[in-house]
């Protein structure tokens, strides 16, 4: 059964395009009166959508009803952003729904890792990176001058498509988040070390050598020590960028499985290129293609029946 | 399409080019084996208990032995790590973690940095005096001193320990600093705590590049710290070191006094060759660091 339109609006009103792509500020826009979304206006829909996007037309996405009326933890609006002339992002309209799993999917290079690291504004760190729009974090906004990036930061969890264990101990790496808070009591880091370690299924393999070094460890496990220093410090949304895809089928497969068990706890966003990996661990599915989310909705939805002929193609692996 | 042809002329020239690489090698290693033999040769007689017990007596006929020199090259090279190896890792620090790669100024504070490494030592011994010594003995009446030489082997450092510092800390993975940025660290935690620790070998393998570089220099110290055959903790004083007694020995007229001249030298070797060692070992174990990671 295909999700009934909602409020259906022509590109013309929708249009991002209000945007001045000369001129993109880094302070936040306001939250224009306009249908949040909605699913392509008949004359963009079906073919003719990808042939809008390359054509540099506005499009609007198409966003399933439940993702509307959602409690969203992490809320886009018409997120534009810049690396120097080159635009990566166009008008990314969308929300992050709370203690949910959400996945991003899309060819390489469409934007996923540029939207999740536009969260935690790790972004900041790249020379002539601009951005527009306006993006929150419950409901703080993310992009205002007067947010503290060091607090924001402390907020998220991210975990990184190669693993990067600090070269120090199985311990010192877990409770890095808590050291720089400046936490000193012993037993606060040890219990935090152990829930962190045993809520990414790493305790029982590793609990005798904490002291050791984390270099010493298995690609997996790495991966997974990396997960307990993300999740230790307990953040709000945990932020994973592709972090199975240089992992063998049963490390990853210990990552989903950590995944489904703290889903209901920590919101989840997800980039992922194996779409077999997107319908096993998220609840929603956000499909991107060139700097645009093109559909989002339940991931059953966007696996089996898809509002676009676009996202049918692309995750039954006929293009991208 | 022209069929391949057989080159003699080819063949020959890549024999020539590694028979004359094979000889020039052996050449290196020959001459290091000749100096070092003769050094051992000539140096040895004079290495005694007395060597590294007595400090210079004043009388040619029984030079006494080296004591001071040897613990005053010692202190030279702690006095001048205090200063100089902070500084240059700081400025290291900066080069690599701060500096905007594309900015002027930090092109000009590298290059400086590489002028500096290469200058001559009589420079640096020139200029130490004039502005070290001279205004020293203007305002606090203490002429040539410990304090001057220490500041001239500390401005040699400086330049080294910085650019080694930088050429290590940029080989440490950037995901470092990203992961732990994304942990909310601030730029200072990050240095601290991840990127530092990451690098200590390799920058312990810049100080002793740095200090394997000074504790051979005379020319500076003969113009800063002058020298002394006394056995002395204070550095306000003129200062004993092992080049500049080796200097004084060599150039004077004495046999004895040379003959404790060539002992010194071969204690010098041994410094550097021991310095060389570690180098290569500390610089071996953080090379692997990395390479499990
Ligand atoms: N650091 C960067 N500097 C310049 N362009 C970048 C940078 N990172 C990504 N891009 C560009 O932004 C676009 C989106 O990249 P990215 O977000 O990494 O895509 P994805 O994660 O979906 O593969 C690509 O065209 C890419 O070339
Ligand atoms: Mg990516």
């Amino acid at each position: 059964m295909t999700p009934a339109p909602t409020s259906p609006t022509s590109p013309g009103t929708a249009a991002p395009a209000a945007a001045p792509a000369t001129e993109p500020s880094m302070s936040a826009m306001p939250l224009v009166s306009r249908p949040v979304v909605g699913i392509a206006s008949p004359e963009q829909s079906a073919t003719s959508f990808i042939d809008a996007i390359k054509a540099g037309k506005p499009v609007t996405s198409a966003v399933h009803p439940s993702l509307l009326k959602a409690d969203h933890i992490v809320k886009v609006d018409d997120f534009q952003l810049w690396y120097s002339q080159n635009k990566a992002l166009h008008g990314v309209t969308m929300g992050f729904p709370r203690s949910k799993v959400t996945a991003m999917i899309g060819p390489s290079g469409c934007g996923k890792s540029t939207l999740l690291r536009s969260i935690n504004r790790l972004n900041d760190l790249i020379d002539g990176v601009r951005v527009a729009g306006k993006m929150t974090l419950s409901g703080d906004d993310v992009y205002a001058p007067k947010m503290d990036v060091i607090n924001l930061r402390k907020r998220l969890g991210m975990v990184f498509q190669k693993s990067n264990p600090f070269p120090m101990s199985i311990f010192e790496n877990v409770v890095y988040g808590l050291r720089i808070d400046g936490e000193k009591r012993k037993s606060v880091l040890a219990d935090a070390c152990e829930s962190a370690l045993r809520a990414a299924a790493l305790w029982e393999e590793v609990k005798d050598r904490l002291k050791g070094s984390a270099l010493g460890l298995s690609g997996g496990q790495q991966q997974r020590l990396c997960i307990a220093r993300a999740i230790a410090a307990e953040p709000e949304v945990l932020l994973m960028d592709e972090p199975c895809s240089a992992l063998d089928p049963i490390a990853t497969l210990k990552i989903e499985e950590f995944i489904r068990s703290i889903a209901g706890r920590i919101t989840v966003v997800i980039v992922t290129h194996n779409m077999q990996q997107a319908a096993r661990v998220s609840d929603n599915t956000a499909f991107f293609y060139l700097g645009r989310l093109v559909e989002y909705g339940p991931t059953a939805d966007i696996f089996q029946n898809p509002m676009l002929p676009e996202t049918e193609s692309y995750v039954t692996g006929r293009f991208g | 399409m022209p069929a391949r042809r057989d080159n003699p002329t080819a063949r020959v020239t890549s024999n020539v080019l590694y028979l004359i690489c094979t000889v020039a090698s052996f050449v290196i290693v020959g001459v290091l084996i000749l100096i070092t033999g003769y050094l051992v040769s000539i140096g040895i007689s004079s290495i005694s208990l007395d060597f590294f017990t007595r400090v210079a007596t004043g009388d040619p006929n029984d030079p006494g032995g080296m004591k001071h020199a040897i613990v005053g090259t010692l202190m030279l090279l702690g006095m001048a790590s205090l200063v100089g190896v902070p500084v240059g890792i700081l400025a290291g620090v900066y080069l690599s973690e701060y500096a905007d790669d594309s900015g002027r100024l930090n092109s000009a504070v590298r290059f400086t940095a590489d002028v500096l490494s290469g200058l001559p030592s009589i420079v640096v011994g020139i200029v130490g005096y004039e502005l070290l010594v001279v205004p020293m003995n203007r305002l606090f009446d203490i002429k040539y001193s410990g304090y001057a030489g220490a500041a001239a082997l500390a401005f040699i450092m400086v330049p080294i320990v910085a650019r080694t510092t930088e050429e290590m800390l940029r080989l440490v993975p950037g995901s470092y600093r990203e992961g732990s940025l994304g942990l909310g660290a601030t730029k200072a935690q990050t240095i601290l705590r991840v990127i530092l620790p990451a690098a200590t070998g390799s920058v312990i393998t810049g100080v002793m590049l740095a200090l394997a570089r000074v504790a051979g220099e005379t020319a500076p110290l003969l113009f800063t710290a002058l020298g002394s055959r006394f056995l002395t903790m204070d550095p306000s004083q003129p200062f004993p070191s092992l080049t500049a007694q080796i200097y004084t020995y060599a150039t004077g007229p004495y046999e004895k006094e040379k003959q404790m001249a060539w002992g010194g030298m071969l204690v010098l070797i041994a410094i550097l060759f021991v310095l060389n060692m570690l180098i290569r070992y500390v610089a071996h174990r953080s090379v692997r660091k990395f390479q499990v990671s």
